[in-house]
């Protein structure tokens, strides 16, 4: 093999603690090398131009780029290969940047390790072989999990672009956190009259499947061909039929339950429809307060029910849907406000948080848009609103600014003075972050217009003082302590990603961070992929988003998706298993450690032996490393491969 | 090349694509400094990695093995890193029988996004190699002897 080392600088970056000439110089040593230089930049046109022509001029069949990770330029530089007529596999990465160059200070050590691991990548590189890819087709069909406003929009967009959608939502309305707001900020818009009719295209939409009170139970398959099996959780009550009249929901004599959409603020009936715009507008059983499911007594939804759609009988039921891409937008979860004791949230009835104070002012919510004290029911004077309960508190592993809190704390300023003029309002803040379109403008508004008091410091503690609350904190501005009387005191709740979002992440082979966030493909440049091909994320679930951001990450996840799917074709990786029929023994190891069970058994002239789907492989190897007699081994990661690095560092 | 004269051992480490090494590379994004004995092999998943290689490494004048894969549950692979933790547990148990301190080789779990938990592993490992000082050689046909009974037994 003559084997051609580029060596970059990447401008200072590699440059600066490595000396990139002398990399290059001494690998002209290393068996297999015919040609070696640095170059500026190699991911660059003129950089690649580079590659590609000495390829031509030194006759070369393998490339050793040392630059940055193989997590960002490998496929430029299999492309490059290509352009210039080798197999993309004959190419090997050097990751003399993050390894390299940026974690170290110390030139010679670091040139030292440089020429280490060029000389790894050469040494692998001369037992790689060309691969090739095979084509298969995709199922143009998408799966979209989660029906808030992200998912909603991504839905929306690629059903507009002529998709079938799959749209599986686990509570029985979509609509996500947005539909429980009563206005939006900077606009002051109602928040459900222009999310409504969103959620009703979704319902009449052609090419969209709306499994709402279902969830992902199996993710099976690869990019293309996803197979996903889809609970459909027992909600007794034969949809198909209900007609979403509401008639079971005003006779149900079960009127204690739970509220989730209210925010448990006041109760609800054992039936119920969420809110009056719910999509699907069906009932559903909660069956935790359901007499008749409880205790077999009662019956009066099933009496009353026009259409007979009540079935007490009802089970959970499955179905498996076949979708090409998945897109992952299952939001947030509020911060569970009751850690800050100090503040006195689920101890004293008149500390709320802000999600229920925006119940409290829709006109669909318990209150019927009225504020009111949830203790007595008296109409506040004196709000206090207390921010960053949950955010940027390391004490509480939230260290990160949820984004969205500044500015819903000062939209609810501003609507409790339209609710009631002449209450005063404090809001106790630690820095207003207001960075989007307008929206620094709209907190000063809530200051100089609606004359919101903003003091900055934190509350110490919120203690009774007779029927109303006091609040102190500091002012840090003033330099002092502060004490507020207060008939009501709001906590503007951070973001944490949701409940069981790390089990749906195990599903979809998708990474999270240390705070369950789901990760992008890479920060800057793919903020809407995953590392696992075909699957995408929409809003907060993977990181906390206001609404426009979260429509935008919808539509652009869209984007995406119909970009893939605007071939006929995908080319697969063949960087997969292969079984070695002669060396195979027929053990079965391989089929039985298979995570994806891409291994069958076959009969070859009576013997049995192992063979691949290669359809199904993921290459990750591990029936490489089981097989006893190395008969199957993972494509580019050889034994021979690997073991060629390992002596390449320990033997010279 | 003698390593610097003695400044630095030779560490080989065995990371996963998707999540150890993107940790790493997120390291590096974060220039976190590290020491700069150790060197990467990447493979797609820690399941893939045959205790052989460790040992093979060891035997082959390594002072340091470290492997590294996804947290248990956060697998690419659905549950490779739970064949490599069978594998490397049974391993480090076994590297004494014939005569590597067990000290010599860990395996972890990081994250692609727990940069600075990467340079906290590195660094701890590298400190914990120094310490050991440089792996006494195995040679000849003691080596070739260690290999038959390794291949026999794992």
């Amino acid at each position: 093999m003559r084997i051609g080392v580029f060596v970059c600088h990447c401008g200072s970056n590699i440059e600066g603690t490595v000396d990139t000439a002398k990399v290059a110089e001494t690998s002209k040593d290393f068996p297999g090398v015919a040609f070696a230089t640095d170059t500026m930049y190699a991911c660059s046109e003129p950089g690649q131009e580079g590659i590609i022509n000495a390829i031509k001029e030194h006759d070369l069949d393998g490339v050793v780029v040392a630059s940055c990770t193989p997590r960002m330029h490998e496929p430029t530089f299999r492309r490059t290969l290509e352009r210039a007529g080798l197999n993309r596999y004959l190419f090997e990465m050097a990751n003399i940047r993050e390894h390299v160059s940026w974690i170290g200070r110390d030139r010679e050590a670091n040139t030292n390790k440089a020429i280490d691991l060029v000389r790894m990548a050469a040494a692998k590189l001369l037992n790689d072989q060309p691969l090739e890819s095979k084509q298969f087709s995709i199922n143009k069909r998408v799966m979209i999990i989660g029906g808030g406003v992200a998912g909603i929009q991504a839905a929306l967009d690629c059903a507009d672009g002529g998709l079938e959608v799959v749209l599986v939502e686990k509570t029985t309305t979509i609509g996500g956190k947005m539909a429980k707001l009563d206005k939006t900020f900077p606009t002051v818009d109602c928040s459900s009259c222009i999310l409504g009719p969103r959620m009703v295209d979704i319902a009449q939409h052609p090419n969209i499947t709306l499994y709402a009170a279902s969830e992902v139970e199996e993710v099976g398959g690869y990019v293309g061909n996803f197979d996903v099996k889809i609970k459909k959780k027992a909600t007794y009550v034969n949809w198909d039929a209900c007609t979403g009249c509401g008639l079971c929901t005003e006779k149900c004599p079960s009127k204690k339950a739970d509220d989730p959409f209210n925010e448990e603020l006041g109760k609800t009936t054992a039936i119920n429809i969420p809110f009056p715009q719910a999509i699907p507008k069906k009932a559903a059983i909660n069956p935790d307060f359901c007499m008749k499911i409880q205790k077999g007594k009662c019956g009066v939804c099933a009496k009353i029910c026009p259409s007979n759609a009540i079935d007490y009988e009802q089970k959970d039921e499955f179905v498996t849907e076949s979708v090409g891409a998945i897109v992952a937008a299952t939001g947030f979860d509020l911060f569970d406000w009751t850690v800050y004791g100090e503040y006195g949230g689920g101890k004293y009835p008149d500390v709320i948080t802000s999600l229920q104070y925006e119940r409290m002012l829709s006109a669909s919510g318990p209150t019927g848009g009225h504020v009111k004290r949830p203790s007595d029911g008296k109409e506040p004077k004196n709000v206090v609103f207390i921010q960053c309960v949950g955010s940027r508190d390391k004490s509480v592993g939230r260290p990160y600014c949820s984004g969205f809190c500044c500015m819903y704390t000062a939209k609810q300023a501003i609507l409790t003075k339209d609710h009631i003029p002449d209450s005063q309002s404090y809001v106790f803040y630690m820095d207003i972050r207001s960075p989007g379109k307008m929206y620094d403008e709209f907190t000063r508004r809530a200051q100089e217009e609606y004359g919101a008091r903003y003091v900055r410091g934190r509350v110490s503690m919120v203690y009774p003082k007779g029927e109303n609350l006091m609040v102190r904190g500091a002012d840090t501005l003033m330099g002092g302590q502060v004490e507020v009387e207060a008939d009501l005191v709001v906590l503007a709740v951070g973001a944490e990603a949701a409940k069981g979002a790390s089990g749906l992440a195990e599903k979809l082979r998708i990474s999270y961070d240390s705070y369950g966030f789901y990760m992008e493909g890479h920060p800057k440049l793919k903020p809407v992929e995953t590392n696992t091909a075909g699957v995408y994320l929409a809003g907060s679930c993977q990181g906390p988003k206001d609404i426009p951001s979260s429509v935008a990450q919808g539509s652009a996840a869209a984007a995406k998706v119909l970009g893939l799917f605007s071939k006929d074709q995908l080319a697969s990786d063949p960087q997969i298993s292969q079984v070695n029929i002669k060396r195979c023994i027929g053990c079965g190891k391989c089929i039985s450690t298979c995570p994806f069970g891409a291994i069958k058994e076959i009969d070859f002239r009576g013997m049995k032996k192992a063979e691949v789907i290669e359809t199904v492989c993921q290459g990750c190897g591990i029936c490489t490393s089981t097989c006893p007699q190395g008969a199957i081994q993972l494509q580019h990661f050889t034994d021979n491969q690997i073991l060629a690095e390992v002596n390449a560092v320990c033997r010279f | 090349m003698p390593v610097l004269e003695g400044k630095e051992l030779r560490i080989v480490g065995f990371l996963c694509n998707w999540c150890s090494y993107g940790g790493a590379d997120t390291a590096g994004v974060g220039r976190f400094t590290q020491p700069t004995d150790l060197r990467i092999v990447r493979v797609p998943c820690s399941g893939r990695i045959d205790p052989m290689f460790i040992v093979k490494a060891l035997l082959n004048g390594a002072d340091g093995v470290l492997v590294s894969g996804c947290h248990p549950r956060d697998c690419h692979y659905a549950e490779g890193n739970f064949y490599a933790r069978r594998r490397l547990e049974v391993l480090k148990r076994f590297l004494p029988f014939i005569g590597i301190e067990p000290g010599r080789f860990e395996y972890t779990w990081v994250s692609a996004s727990e940069g600075q938990r990467w340079q906290q592993v590195v660094t701890g490992f590298t400190e914990q190699i120094h310490k050991l000082g440089p792996a006494p050689k195995i040679e000849g046909a003691d080596a070739e002897a260690t290999l038959k009974l390794l291949e026999a037994a794992l």
